[in-house]
């Protein structure tokens, strides 16, 4: 198996998954447009390299270093998106398939230095977020000035604040977005590694309800897509 | 515009003092501060008895409002502020009373303070302390806060900000007291709080940019300065820019260097400073104990209702609906009641012949009759569970479940509550659109409540429609104008050009109605609404009769007879009854009975006529009140556009009406 199948592979798994819970060896193939035999067999390749956990009959999810890979892809699949319908005015229509290819080409240089020069995008041509990248800065502010050498990776990945479950709580990794929003967020408590819940979601992709030291905030789903958090280990 | 900000806080100080200025001077003036949300209104209306409306969700105060408290032989004003989070101003409520604040120089500040959420709250208070300010701090639901098994050692804060903190339940007017001795302390002597440092890396700086200050920089006090150029607040910037340069050009390199460490812009960095030293303040004098009350679990139980996606939605329906009907039921009621004993006592004969005094008079009680049968009824029940939504807490939710439908009109969730508070008065419907950020949302919220029928197109629908056609052509006109709500707000969102702002909002907890606060509440919108309304309707009645013994209506009437006859079909004399519809659109079925000699307006007019009629009242023009307040707000222009636009609409819907109904009835 290349490498850019496993990509292609783990990106379809990740996208599935997101929608009906677990990846159906069916739905894989009508999405990669392959013979579901042939899907079988790259699930027990991507199982024993210990990207997925494979259930024959139930379908596979990810693991977590599965994910990881699968985000990773996602974030070079929508920089190059931004890339070639912004600077290089290529139709929108016609950008998915383009990037599809060239995301795995890219190295970890390149891809930083593509998002330097789109200056950070928050969200690809077709809405889907950008998530950061997993280097150890605060804000992508210090990145873009070229004062913050991003050097250090994060021990874990971070993930928007409007992913997590009811309930589940983590800390403060990085806001980023207009420097109006961020710096309301900030003012009303939203810094730097203090401890954020969601405590519920809108339906709709309404907006989510975070708890924020002791009080109760309303969030624009997409202003809440821009915060980040590390996630606290479950309390035994 | 800041010239515009400036002429609103003017605007709302002159409103505010207007009580002092009939009254000697008073001694001090004193502004209350504080978060949205946390009990201000309750607070000025316990210490002056003044009837601020108060309700439990953020923004409720949108301009500087004023009640004079007597104590121990002084008087003083107390200015309530609308709330602010930060000096760092994000909306133009906030912008009002940090002006407030840092220009007119109040003796006293009382930051009020909400007990539950204190860390929060000290953010804020750490921002009046480096301004220096003389201020007290009065921690308000500190009975609520017990509920959730938090208690704050007041002495202790005290202590450690140098500033008088006095607990208080204002709403019960606990420890208004206390907070009233304080105040009067405080104005006398003037004590300055203490100086607060943050993180030496920031306090250096601080004091080197300080140290370039002159001694009175003129603009605020030195410190405070020395923060706001690190911030690089553009404001303070352009006004140290001219008096001390070094000092601008030191904090820029300063700011640039945090910038460079941190990797965050200095404001962020400094809110960070702030929110350090108030989770140290806050857990030194905070005790934690367990709760008493199951109340968090109930609020979380509701709102998996009112949050629930389909549930929510019914309750929003059910509610708004019921509000509807409610008003509708009783208003008719009372409504009934009141003509019966009223014309009683001197029965309605519009135009009696005899001298001009006789018919200006009669003029002036039909028109103290149409306002007291037509509005009170109808906006009594409406305001009452108004109140009771707005006390509970439930409006926020609506807010929060609507928010993804009000982005395709380019607003947020926010809007949906003065679109809400239309349905009863358009007038503080559009003034409250300022807890809107950006001026874009502000202006299209007011212009969709413009549209909104208000409790007088709500009479116009029921006493011409509903009354004389059917209920469910009344429905119609009601779901069409819901309709032109949705269609131009789209319509409006792509024509107007400014930023649109996502939706961040403080949730309260929900709470149950407190009886005497929602009657107090009630009791001061409809004071508030009778000012007006009577008046004007006293003045409309002796206007109308005035003008017909004057024989001034023929001649309107004709020259509005290519409209009114020709377009719209219907009558030569309604011309003249939608001039007077301008002071208030239910003025138009008094002028409409007056002119006819009858109330039963099948007898007059076709069932088609009644329905255009009520069609064109309810969508042509804004009425005069609302009119003066969008002037005040958004200026001669866009007033003029959106009156002209309404206008126009209302013409153009009636005359196609007008030949489409003529086909089918």
């Amino acid at each position: 198996m290349t490498s850019e199948q496993l990509e292609e592979y783990l990106e379809a798994i990740y996208d599935i998954e997101n929608k009906d819970g677990t990846a159906k060896t069916s739905s894989i193939a009508k999405c990669l447009r392959v013979a579901p035999a042939s899907v079988t067999e790259a699930l027990q390749n991507l199982s024993e390299k210990g990207y997925v956990k494979y259930e024959p009959y139930r379908g596979a999810t990810l693991t977590d270093q599965g994910k990881e890979t699968a985000l990773r892809v996602k974030r070079r699949h929508r920089l190059l998106e931004v890339f070639l319908s912004d600077v290089l005015k290529i139709q929108c229509e016609n950008v998915h398939d383009e990037a599809c290819k060239m995301e795995h080409a890219l190295s970890d240089e390149t891809e930083c230095a593509l998002c330097k020069m789109l200056h950070a995008p928050s969200r690809c041509p077709h809405g889907s977020p950008i998530l950061p990248c997993n280097q150890e800065v605060s804000d992508c502010t210090g990145c873009l000035t070229g004062e913050q050498k991003p050097s250090e990776l994060r021990e874990k990945p971070i993930i928007p604040v409007s992913d997590l479950e009811p309930g589940q709580g983590g800390t403060i990794a990085f806001i980023r977005g207009d420097r109006k929003v961020v710096q309301r967020l900030s003012d009303l408590g939203l810094t730097v590694k203090t401890a954020i819940s969601l405590l519920r979601k809108a339906p709709m992709e309404g907006p989510v309800e975070i708890a924020v030291r002791k009080t109760k905030l309303a969030i624009d789903r997409t202003i809440a897509d821009d915060i980040f958090v590390s996630l606290v280990p479950e309390k035994a | 515009m800041p010239d515009q900000k400036r002429h609103r806080m003017r605007q709302g100080m002159r409103h505010g003092s207007a009580p002092a200025d009939s009254c000697p001077p008073f001694d001090f003036t004193v502004a209350l501060a504080g978060n949205a949300n946390v009990g201000k209104s309750a607070t000025i209306n316990q210490l002056t008895g003044a009837e601020q409306a108060t309700g439990n969700w953020p923004g409720k105060t949108v301009e500087c409002a004023a009640g004079i408290l007597l104590h121990n032989g002084y008087r003083i004003r107390i200015v309530d502020l609308p709330g602010i989070y930060s000096f760092s101003t994000y909306s133009t409520e906030e912008m009002v009373s940090r002006e407030f604040i840092t220009r007119n120089h109040p003796d006293v500040v009382v930051n009020v303070v909400d007990a539950a959420a204190l860390e929060r709250n000290l953010f804020f208070t750490l921002q009046l302390s480096e301004l220096g300010v003389p201020f007290i701090i009065a921690v308000n639901q500190t009975d609520l806060a017990a509920e959730k098994g938090i208690f704050i050692d007041t002495q202790k804060l005290s202590e450690l900000l140098g500033v008088p903190v006095i607990p208080t339940v204002a709403i019960h007017g606990k420890g208004i007291v206390s907070l009233s001795d304080a105040i009067v302390d405080m104005a006398k002597n003037r004590t300055a709080p203490l100086v607060l440092p943050y993180g030496r890396e920031v306090e250096d700086r601080i004091g080197q940019v300080t140290a370039l200050l002159p001694a009175d920089p003129g603009i605020g006090p030195r410190r405070w300065t020395a923060i706001r150029l690190l911030e690089n607040d553009p404001d303070i910037v352009r006004l140290a820019e001219e008096r001390a340069p070094e000092a601008v050009a030191a904090a820029h390199r300063h700011a640039h260097e945090l910038e460079k460490m941190h990797g965050e812009p200095p404001g962020i960095i400094l809110s960070g400073e702030r929110y350090h030293a108030a989770e140290r303040i806050a857990q030194s004098v905070m005790e934690m104990r367990s709760p008493s009350a199951g109340d968090i679990s109930l609020s979380d139980s509701i709102d998996r209702l009112a949050l629930h996606p389909v549930a929510g939605y019914l309750l929003i329906f059910l509610v708004i609906g019921g509000l509807l009907i409610w008003t509708f039921i009783i208003g008719a009621g009372i409504s009934e009641f009141l003509t019966r004993h009223l014309s009683s006592i001197a029965p309605v004969h519009p135009f009696v012949a005899g001298s001009a005094t006789d018919i200006l008079v009669s003029g002036a009680w039909m028109g103290l009759i149409a306002g007291v049968t037509l509005i009170v009824p109808y906006v009594l029940p409406f305001y009452l569970f108004l109140c009771v939504i707005e006390d509970s807490g439930y409006l926020t939710r609506i807010s929060m479940m609507l928010d993804k439908g009000m982005h395709r009109l380019g607003l947020h969730g926010k809007a949906i509550i003065p679109l809400i508070l239309g349905f009863g008065c358009t007038v503080p419907a559009c003034l409250s659109c300022r807890i809107l950020e950006s001026d874009k949302q502000k202006l299209l919220a007011a212009f969709l409540v413009t549209l909104i029928p208000c409790s007088a197109r709500t009479i116009v629908i029921l006493s011409i429609v509903a009354t004389f056609v059917n209920i469910w052509w009344a429905l119609a006109l009601y779901a069409v104008d819901i309709l032109l709500v949705i269609l131009l707000g789209r319509i409006a969102f792509k024509a107007v050009d400014g930023e649109s702002v996502g939706l961040i909002m403080e949730m309260p907890d929900y709470h149950v109605p407190f009886v005497p606060v929602v009657l107090a509440q009630t009791w001061a919108r409809i004071k508030s609404l009778i000012w007006i309304v009577l008046p004007a309707y006293v003045i409309g009645g002796v206007a109308i009769s005035g003008a017909y013994s004057a024989g001034l209506l023929d001649p309107i009437n004709a020259a509005l007879s290519p409209v009114t006859v020709t377009l719209l079909g219907l009558p030569v004399v309604t011309g003249v009854v939608f001039v007077f519809g301008i002071v208030r659109k239910e003025i138009t079925v008094l002028t409409l009975a007056a002119l006819f000699g009858t109330t039963v307006f099948s007898s007059v007019l076709s069932p088609v006529q009644l329905i255009v009629f009520a069609l064109v009242a309810m969508i042509y023009t804004p009425c005069i009140s609302t009119i003066f307040v969008f002037i005040r707000e958004f200026g001669w222009i866009k007033a003029a556009a959106v009156t002209a636009s309404e206008t126009a609409l209302a013409i153009i819907l009636g005359t196609v009406a007008f030949r489409l109904l003529s086909l089918i009835m």
